[in-house]
């Protein structure tokens, strides 16, 4: 074979490269067809799909917080306020280095561990990018100038207005209005998401949180179209949120003044109710803790501090308390006995100072040693008589007590619009065996005749009994907020005890007025003087079993195991406006102590609302310090939810 | 004197056509494929206007880019494809000296060294020296052989291929390495490597693509991993083709209208005006625009084949097939890309996308194409 000639063939190039540029050619256009197939894929195909995703780029909906609604007193006075605050806010994206700018912000202001946690989670739940997630409430003027100083340093930094919940009665109103708090994890399960997304509080107590619904309003929206880095371009469309309703509680303000004040050395309860609309005047627990600390975010130390109180500021005694209620009930007792025919008013005991059962070495001993000779009903309310009521409830029996106790909400939630109402406890044989598996021993009717043993109610249960006794039998639920005509239309609490002697009523409301205004009435120092008859019953609810045999000697027992002092009663006791429970915890005497407070609330009550409607235009004095500015801070406080809104 | 008469008295034939082509071709000037760069820079200015955010500075900048760019085409089409070729090796040569010049000093930012400063000139990439120094390095090599070339010319060729494009893909710069590759195995192929062994070579490419994952950099990696599913990190690197691709789709059939695309008026797009360019075209001109966009390409390519094939030397031939190959594996690895069909690389749109240097090299490219065109008729004459 002769070796390949090396002689370039020219016309033989040119064929082999003219055969390759068309197939290169051809090549060219299939992957100009893949490029146009890929184009029709995306732009027709898949145009839907693509246009929605740049229309979602462009466009948010940004949430607008509604304005927490006011709560006010009967008389206007604030309650709850919103206030002007500044928050720091962080745009990760602007920030060059997000760890490093959370330690340079907290060199500058304290920033809690808590502050972090709540950043953090927000930051992973942003919905777009150079979205600022606030890292600390409240700032202080003096944080708010030392982060404007270190701007420069600080990319991604900013300072906004937002609302913050103030209440101008501080400890006054803790046990009632409650307070808000940030929204915490569980919370976020349970809330609607939407209606949230630019609230960062919620009602954690109180009317706060039981009317969390009407006060917090509806969340308002902008859809505004933002370029990728966040910066708002335009805003395309707006919903304005709507307010939360402004909640006018039955409450006095005053009367929660004096109230708290008379209480001010004690551990305590009052519950005043108008019986007529069941509206709660007072509602007081003390000691009581300043609100605004918690909306704030409580430091870990005034956390404690109030929680390992032997005090125990934080317990709601007016609604949770759970109280022997003591020799409090026998006017209900004796409604009871008179209804089922075990005794009427002509019927008299012979008290020799205790009684026996039969076949019970045990004696059940009246508070007075000597006893108090003969006794009929009348008497036995208006001194109190122990041994009357022993054998009344024993002749009575346990489960006819309970069942017309019951009628008047003992061991039932009243339905106060507030959270966390306990049931208390009006015993009865089948309780026992359910609870305790151990029948029903005879001796316990007696402690329950006079309210010892295992019967517990709240202060609020006792008002409200106390209430539907004024009322001769027509029931109320306690109320704090007025919601106007529609709750009356909603609510009518038709409810009416029937006794099948109607006389009974006023024949009792008579002696529990001779409780007050009689020479052997139990409260007859806090009755005398009284412009208007009061009916009342006092209590003295033991608090350390004292053994057979043995005395009760105030001055030797710890302050702590002293008896419980209570009250109920209501008044003018022909025409019941007030109808109140004072339990005044190891306050001694109910006639000594807890009596002279209800005289004081009655007085304050009947004699300054009788002045009041004297003047057409009533005058109101300033209650705290600042309430006289509360207008003015009200007043901005709602130009600028105009602006930014994150209560 | 009237018209007519000056007519007559002219030298030439009297047509006004063949007058005019001979002008061109005495300045070397190529009227079809100016025609084609033409309209593709204009529509590129307009494009950069809205991609730019209606910046009209970026859009002089460009125009004038392009201006440079028409000169040096120029200037390029009056050297003669004979010069070219003796110059090819000493270039070729340059341009090796440069990358290793690159390697021990060069600059460059994001942890890639691509930049040389040199005193006395601005600053540049050597790589995009090698993007002609290359095919004409290996046009050079294969055109003093007989052809179609036997299996050995072949394999000496992919040696000279391979040193340079190694270079850069150590920088690293992988979408450059992989276009100049492809620079010069056009060459090979148009110079008539046998089809049987393009299967092979392609077989053992396509069993060596494993290994290759090994040798690249964490973030070529990333590019990858990214292409083959950007919504896997879709607010990190993913971001990029997600948003092109949402560009592009919902730009539709008609589009949104020039200066009218949210994509990249309001910043979602990155890189709207240099490497990403065409998904803005594509979000305000819509597929008919695209379509109108790659038929212009075409005409260009098909020009560019057309020049390839009326060359008269082996040379001229191979380097100009090369460069209009290489121009549309631009365009398409470009579109690929942005549509979300290819891994992203750093490849410009060419004429489209914003930057100086891409445009000049381009159209020294089209310079070459023009002289090999101009300096055949003169050379056959």
């Amino acid at each position: 074979m002769p070796t390949q000639l090396s002689i370039k063939d020219n016309s033989r190039e040119i064929r082999v490269h003219k055969n390759r540029a068309a197939f290169a050619m051809a090549g060219i256009f299939l992957l100009a067809l893949v490029l146009l197939s890929r184009m029709i894929y995306l732009q027709i195909i898949q145009h839907e799909h693509h246009i929605t995703q740049s229309e979602k780029n462009r466009v948010h909906l940004e949430a607008i917080a509604p304005t927490r609604g006011l709560v006010y007193d009967r008389n206007g006075i604030l309650l709850a306020d919103n206030q002007p605050s500044y928050s720091v806010r962080i745009i990760k994206e602007r920030t060059k280095n997000l760890d490093h700018t959370l330690q340079q912000l907290a060199q500058l202001i304290p920033i809690t561990d808590d502050d972090l946690k709540h950043f953090q989670k927000k930051i992973k739940q942003r919905r777009r990018p150079y979205e600022a997630v606030p890292l600390r409430f409240h700032l202080t003027e003096e944080e708010i100038a030392r982060i404007a100083v270190n701007n420069h340093a600080l990319p991604g930094v900013e300072i906004a207005a937002d609302l913050k919940r103030f209440y101008p009665q501080k400890n006054l109103s803790a046990h009632v209005v409650g307070y808000v708090g940030r929204i915490n994890e569980s919370e976020l399960k349970k809330l609607d998401p939407t209606q949230y997304s630019a609230t960062h509080y919620i009602g954690k107590l109180g009317v706060e949180k039981y009317y969390e619904s009407l006060l917090h309003g509806d969340v308002g929206y902008q859809e505004i179209e933002t370029n990728a880095h966040g910066r708002i371009m335009r805003v395309l469309n707006q919903q304005d949120p709507v307010p939360g309703k402004n909640l006018h509680l039955y409450l006095d303000a005053k009367l929660q003044k004096l109230a708290t004040d008379l209480l001010a050395d004690y551990r305590g309860a009052i519950v005043a109710i108008d019986p007529n609309t069941g509206g709660v005047l007072a509602f007081v627990s003390t000691p009581a803790y300043d609100p605004n600390l918690f909306v704030i975010g409580i430091s870990t130390k005034n956390y404690s501090a109030l929680r390992d109180s032997p005090d125990r500021p934080l317990f709601n005694r007016a609604l949770n308390g759970q109280y022997p209620p003591g020799s409090t009930i026998k006017p209900f007792v004796g409604l009871a006995g008179l209804e089922h025919n075990i005794t009427n008013w002509q019927y008299t005991i012979s008290d020799p100072g205790w009684y026996q059962l039969e076949n019970d070495e045990r004696f059940y001993r009246d508070w007075k040693r000597q006893g108090h000779g003969h006794v009929n009903l009348s008497k036995a309310i208006i001194e109190s008589c122990d041994t009357y009521f022993y054998e009344l409830s024993f002749n009575l029996g346990i489960d006819r007590l309970h069942d017309f106790m019951q009628q008047f909400g003992f061991g039932k939630r009243t339905h106060i619009d507030l959270p966390g109402e306990p049931q208390a406890l009006m015993p009865s044989s089948e309780w026992k065996k359910r609870t305790k598996g151990v029948p029903w021993f005879p001796g316990e009717t007696l402690n329950a005749g006079i309210g010892q043993g295992f019967m517990l109610a709240t202060p609020l249960q006792l008002a409200t009994a106390t209430a539907i006794l004024a009322n001769k039998g027509k029931v109320i639920t306690p109320k704090l907020a007025d919601l106007g005509f529609e709750q009356n239309q909603a609510d009518p609490d038709s409810r009416h005890i029937n006794l099948k002697t109607p006389s009974n009523w006023d024949a009792m409301i008579s002696s529990m007025t001779k409780v007050m205004h009689s020479f052997n009435g139990t409260a007859r120092s806090s009755g005398a003087g009284a412009k208007y008859k009061i009916a009342g019953k006092t209590g003295t609810a033991q608090v350390l079993g004292i053994r057979q045999g043995e005395r009760y000697e105030a001055e030797k027992i710890a302050e702590r195991h002293r008896d419980h002092a209570l009250f109920v009663g209501f008044a003018p006791a022909n025409n019941p406006q007030i109808a109140l429970a004072v339990i005044v915890e190891n306050g001694g005497g109910g006639g000594s102590t807890a009596a002279p407070m209800a005289r004081e609330i009655f007085d304050a009550y009947l004699l300054s609302a009788a002045t009041e409607e004297k003047s057409t235009a009533p005058e109101m004095p300033p209650l705290a310090n600042n309430s006289g500015q509360t207008d003015t801070i009200t007043a901005s406080a709602n130009d600028l939810s105009q602006i930014t809104s994150r209560m | 004197m009237r018209q007519s008469d000056f007519i007559r008295r002219l030298p030439f034939d009297g047509s006004p056509a063949s007058r005019r082509i001979s002008l061109f071709n005495a300045i070397h000037f190529d009227l079809p494929l100016a025609i084609g760069i033409f309209l593709l820079c204009l529509l590129g200015l307009f494009v950069v206007y809205s991609a730019s955010n209606g910046n009209i500075a970026t859009v002089y900048r460009q125009a004038t880019y392009m201006g440079i760019g028409g000169v040096v085409m120029m200037l390029a089409a009056q050297i003669s494809p004979r010069t070219l070729e003796r110059w090819s090796p000493w270039l070729f040569g340059l341009g090796i000296l440069l990358l290793l010049a690159v390697l021990v000093m060069g600059s460059g930012a994001k942890g890639a060294q691509r930049w040389l400063d040199l005193p006395g000139l601005p600053r540049f990439q050597p790589s995009e020296v090698m993007k002609l120094a290359v095919p004409m390095m290996v046009a050079w090599f294969l055109a003093k052989r007989i052809l179609p070339p036997s299996t050995r010319p072949v394999l000496t060729a992919f040696t000279i291929l391979a040193f340079p494009v190694f270079l850069i893909a150590k920088q690293p710069d992988l979408g450059t390495a992989i276009l100049i590759g492809a620079s010069g195995l056009f060459v090979i192929f148009l110079a008539g490597m046998s089809y049987r062994l393009i299967i092979f070579v392609a077989s053992c490419g396509a069993l060596a693509a494993p290994a290759l994952w090994y040798t690249m950099h964490e973030y070529q990696r990333q590019r990858v991993l990214t292409f083959l599913s950007p919504e896997r990190d879709p607010l990190g690197s993913g971001w990029n083709i997600i948003q092109s691709k949402t560009a592009i789709g919902s730009g539709g059939f008609f589009g949104k209208g020039w200066l009218a695309g949210t994509q990249s008026r309001l910043d979602f797009l990155p890189e709207s005006s240099t490497d990403f360019i065409i998904a803005v075209y594509a979000e305000e001109f819509g597929m008919l625009g695209v379509t109108g966009l790659l038929v212009l390409y075409l005409y260009i390519v098909g020009r560019g084949l057309y020049i390839s094939s009326q060359a008269q030397d082996s040379f001229s031939r191979l380097i100009a097939g090369s460069i209009t190959l290489t121009f549309f594996i631009y365009v398409f690895v470009n579109i690929g890309m942005v549509s979300g069909l290819l891994p992203v690389v750093g490849v410009p749109l060419p004429l489209v996308s914003v930057g100086g240097t891409s445009i000049v090299t381009l159209m020294t490219g089209f310079g070459i194409l023009m002289s090999i065109h101009t300096h055949r008729k003169w050379l056959s004459q």
